[in-house]
């Protein structure tokens, strides 16, 4: 035993080894593979069937996707053309193009709804992306829904004209207001000026003016409305006019008066409690029976304010998680600084509030687009109402996939940008850690 | 020495209904309660002059006329000679069908997926995201009528079952025929069964299914019964005795004796000249809407069982497992009644969305109450205001017991806190 330690020699090690590389199976790709692939035996078998699924879908999707149809013009064409194999048949996309944009939108007025779009863009620039657009351009956005009317039905341009003059003396008639009486009475005079400004001074003066200055685009009815055109119309009234709707609704849920509270509570809790479909009926069938007798107005607008309604309802409760989500210290210490109500809800509260509520609110935004596709169960053209037409046709008949998957792609495409973008918005408003 | 003084008895004045706030809130109120009886009599005054111009009085007296038309899919029995307001009864039976299997497919579905995104697998989380984005994403009337155009178009007709060599054929030992009219099933049927009680005179509930029910809901009873008693017996001894056999033949000995009893035997889909006879035919429309609606609204539940499980902390599984509790117990004791409490509220306002989306319905012909009743009943009788509003008013009544539940759930598990 002594003898062999006495032959050993003394080891001790005076420097580091250096160091060695993982072994060559847990780097790169394999290492990435075995980790988060191949972790164990359930999850080969997973990963294994997923792929086998992965690659047969593909394997039957992409030929069929990329069939050389594009420039067929009927269905039989395509047919002769793949001569019995499997095959998209993209020449409904290019011929009906048109139509599924701006449905029977005359064609030689296809600019007036792209400008229409363009302008809309310039004008949500500015609420966007608020630090990198200059603020200038938010004056352009209060007039946009005025152009974008007048653009899109065409017309006299005094109608639109008159309706924003009407909101610019209601401002200056609350700035002069404001000086003299509490804010509540201000906004009561502003309204009531207002209404005054458009049933008795507009008619009056409107009329006389179009005879004198007859600028106007050509009329454009609104049952030749159709398309994506009519889903962003509506969708995007509906979105604008739903938030602020919402806010007063929200505000007035939470307020201490009980009856304002009851007839805020009753409306949400209706709205919210039945289809949009039945409001659509309304729209088509009930509204102007409700309105005094030979009132008759657009179609296009009833089923704007019915959505409108229906989705002030669900902005409302988003908004009001967003109030109840807001510390009780917020509220008192707008309070204790002396505001009043409505100043403590603009300085304080909204914004905080707001932008808690920033996912709800999107997704409500995108819920009410994906919502416009309703209106083709009271005919009205949307794109699944144009599929339906198109088929009707004789050249088309019989094609399904093509169009499901375009209309498909476009709504993906808008839905899923508003979705990144409030992912962008909370991560740029995120303040705390 | 400062002394307090009350303010002076101040005289009232006109200008205090405004600036005093005692006053403030009631001329505020007064004001919008007289607007608000305004409109709402504008609004009567309106309905009521433009139906007297119409020459159309309001009243609910078609309700018990002839309906005349007919309901292909059906729980209860319904001819053309029936009323609209068996129509009707008719089409909410089927709302509240299509609701009930749509709710239960979709969970299933929406945890499975929900679950699946959170797994370390690469390739499944990502296909669970693809799935979720991709339905999230696009309008579910356009998957309704989608998937309504996938079972005309690419199913077998009846005619290709046919013939000596058919080109397509029955699934499950030829239980089940999958054609694009839709898919027969197996029925269940008693040889020597109870038959029917009437309801009020209205319509039948088979006496066979009521006796079934209340044997399973005895046996389940019992069953929990049993394993109350075993968790008394755990908490006195220690020893928590083995129960599962015993709670396993509570449920299911007395359903199998009653079963054998009434004559349990499946009629099967047979194909008899251009169609199958026999079974239960789930018509495409029916399957469509199932479909789409579960697969729509699991993508959203998957969001929510995704966003509840990742709501409890990791503290809680580490703490739960410093204690020396197994992993599956820490999922069911510790996880899972944390979890649910952020899961189910979102859940039930999605079972809300889905009833509510189940109007869609009349896209593919599926006669739920919104096709019976503000369909074609509406279209027939020319009664707008009262079939428009009859609808909305099943709606609600639907939606609001519904969120009554999830308010009286809500209570129940709250966080009490100070």
């Amino acid at each position: 035993m002594s003898n062999t330690h006495a032959d050993t020699v003394l080891f001790v090690r005076d420097t580091m080894l250096p160091q060695q590389d993982p072994p060559s199976s847990t780097i790169g790709a394999i290492g990435w593979a075995k980790e988060n692939l191949f972790s164990g035996w359930i999850n080969s078998i997973l990963t294994l069937v997923s792929l086998a699924f992965v690659l047969f879908l593909l394997a039957g999707l992409l030929p069929w996707l990329f069939s050389p149809t594009w420039s067929m013009n009927s269905l039989t064409e395509c047919r002769e053309l793949l001569a019995g194999d499997h095959g998209a048949c993209w020449g409904v996309i290019r011929e009906r193009w048109p139509q599924l944009m701006f449905g029977f939108y005359p064609s030689e007025m296809y600019w007036r709804p792209v400008l229409t779009i363009v302008l809309l863009f310039v004008a949500i620039a500015p609420i966007l992306f608020a630090e990198r657009v200059p603020s200038k351009l938010l004056g352009f956005t209060a007039i946009f829904p005025f152009v974008a009317v007048w653009l899109l039905w065409g017309g006299t341009i005094w109608g639109p004209l008159m309706a924003l003059l009407g909101f610019v003396v209601a401002y200056f008639v609350f700035g002069l207001a404001d000086k003299y009486l509490t804010s509540a009475l201000a906004l009561i005079a502003a309204v009531v000026s207002a209404l005054i400004w458009w049933g008795l001074i507009s008619p009056l003066i409107e009329p006389a003016l179009s005879s004198a200055l007859p600028i106007g685009l050509e009329t454009v009815d609104s049952r030749q409305f159709g398309g994506f055109m009519l889903s962003i119309t509506i969708g995007v009234t509906a979105i604008m006019c739903s938030l602020p709707i919402g806010i007063l609704l929200a505000l007035g849920r939470q307020s201490d008066l009980p009856l304002v509270k009851a007839i805020c509570v009753g409306f949400i809790e209706f709205i919210r409690g039945v289809p949009l479909i039945t409001l659509l009926f309304i729209a088509s069938t009930l509204l102007n029976i409700f309105l005094p007798p030979g009132t008759n107005f657009d179609i296009i607008l009833r089923v704007m304010i019915m959505v409108t309604l229906f989705a002030s309802a669900y902005m409302a409760e988003v908004i009001r998680g967003g109030l109840a989500a807001l510390p009780k210290g917020q509220y008192e210490g707008a309070d204790s600084l002396g505001l009043d109500y409505w100043q403590a809800q603009r300085l304080i509260i909204m914004p905080q509030a707001l932008k808690i509520s920033i996912p709800g609110i999107v997704s409500t935004f995108i819920g009410v687009f994906k919502d416009t596709t309703l209106v083709s169960i009271i005919s009205m053209f949307d794109p699944l109402g144009l599929a339906n037409a198109i088929r009707a046709d004789q050249s088309w008949n019989g094609i399904y996939w093509e169009l499901f998957i375009f209309i498909g792609v476009v709504f993906f495409i808008f839905c899923f940008s508003m979705s990144r973008y409030s992912m962008y918005l909370e991560r740029k408003l995120q303040t705390g850690h | 020495m400062t002394t307090s003084i009350d303010p002076p008895a101040a005289s009232f004045k006109l200008s205090m209904l405004i600036y005093d706030t005692r006053y403030r809130s009631i001329t505020f109120q007064t004001i919008a309660l007289i607007a608000f009886l305004i409109f709402i009599g504008w609004l009567f005054n309106n309905t009521a002059q433009n139906l007297a111009d119409l020459g159309k009085e309001p009243s609910f007296g078609f309700m018990t006329e002839q309906a005349g038309y007919d309901i292909n899919q059906r729980l209860i029995d319904y001819n053309s000679q029936s009323t609209h307001l068996r129509a009707a009864f008719v089409g909410l039976l089927n709302t509240l069908l299509i609701a009930v299997l749509g709710c239960i497919t979709a969970t299933i579905v929406g945890v499975l997926v929900g679950v699946l995104r959170l797994s370390g697998n690469w390739l499944i989380a990502r296909l669970m995201t693809v799935y979720v984005e991709m339905f999230r994403n696009v309008p579910v009337l356009m998957w309704i009528v989608l998937c309504m155009a996938i079972l005309i178009e690419s199913l077998p007709s009846p005619r290709d079952f046919r013939g000596e060599t058919p080109e397509a054929s029955m699934m499950l030992f030829d239980s089940v025929a999958i054609t694009n009219r839709g898919v027969y099933i197996p029925e269940p049927l008693f040889s020597r069964g109870l038959g029917d009680v009437s309801v009020g005179g209205v319509f039948g509930i088979s006496l066979d299914l009521i006796a079934v029910l209340i044997v399973l809901g005895a046996g389940l009873y019992g069953a929990a019964k049993i394993r109350k008693r075993a968790d008394v017996i755990q908490n006195a001894t220690g020893v928590r005795p083995r129960t599962w056999h015993t709670r396993l033949a509570v449920v299911f000995v007395p359903l199998i004796i009653l079963l054998v009893a009434l004559g349990f035997h499946l009629g099967y889909p047979a194909l008899k000249g251009f169609n199958f006879q026999g079974g239960t035919h789930m018509r495409n429309s029916l399957i469509a809407l199932w479909l789409a609606l579960s697969l729509y609204t699991a993508a959203f539940i998957a969001e929510i069982v995704r966003a509840g499980i990742l709501a409890i902390s990791g503290g809680q599984t580490e703490a739960a497992a410093a204690l020396g509790i197994r992993p599956g117990r820490i999922m069911s004791l510790v996880v899972l009644p944390q979890a649910l409490r952020v899961i189910i509220p979102p859940l039930i306002s999605q079972y809300l969305n889905l009833t509510k989306n189940s109007s869609l319905a009349i896209a593919v012909g599926y006669m739920d109450i919104t096709g019976t009743l503000m369909g074609i009943t509406l279209n027939q009788t020319g009664r707008e205001l009262e079939t428009v509003l009859m609808g909305m008013l099943v709606y609600l009544a639907i939606s609001l017991s519904i969120s009554s539940v999830m308010n009286w759930y809500n209570s129940r598990v709250k966080l009490v806190e100070r």
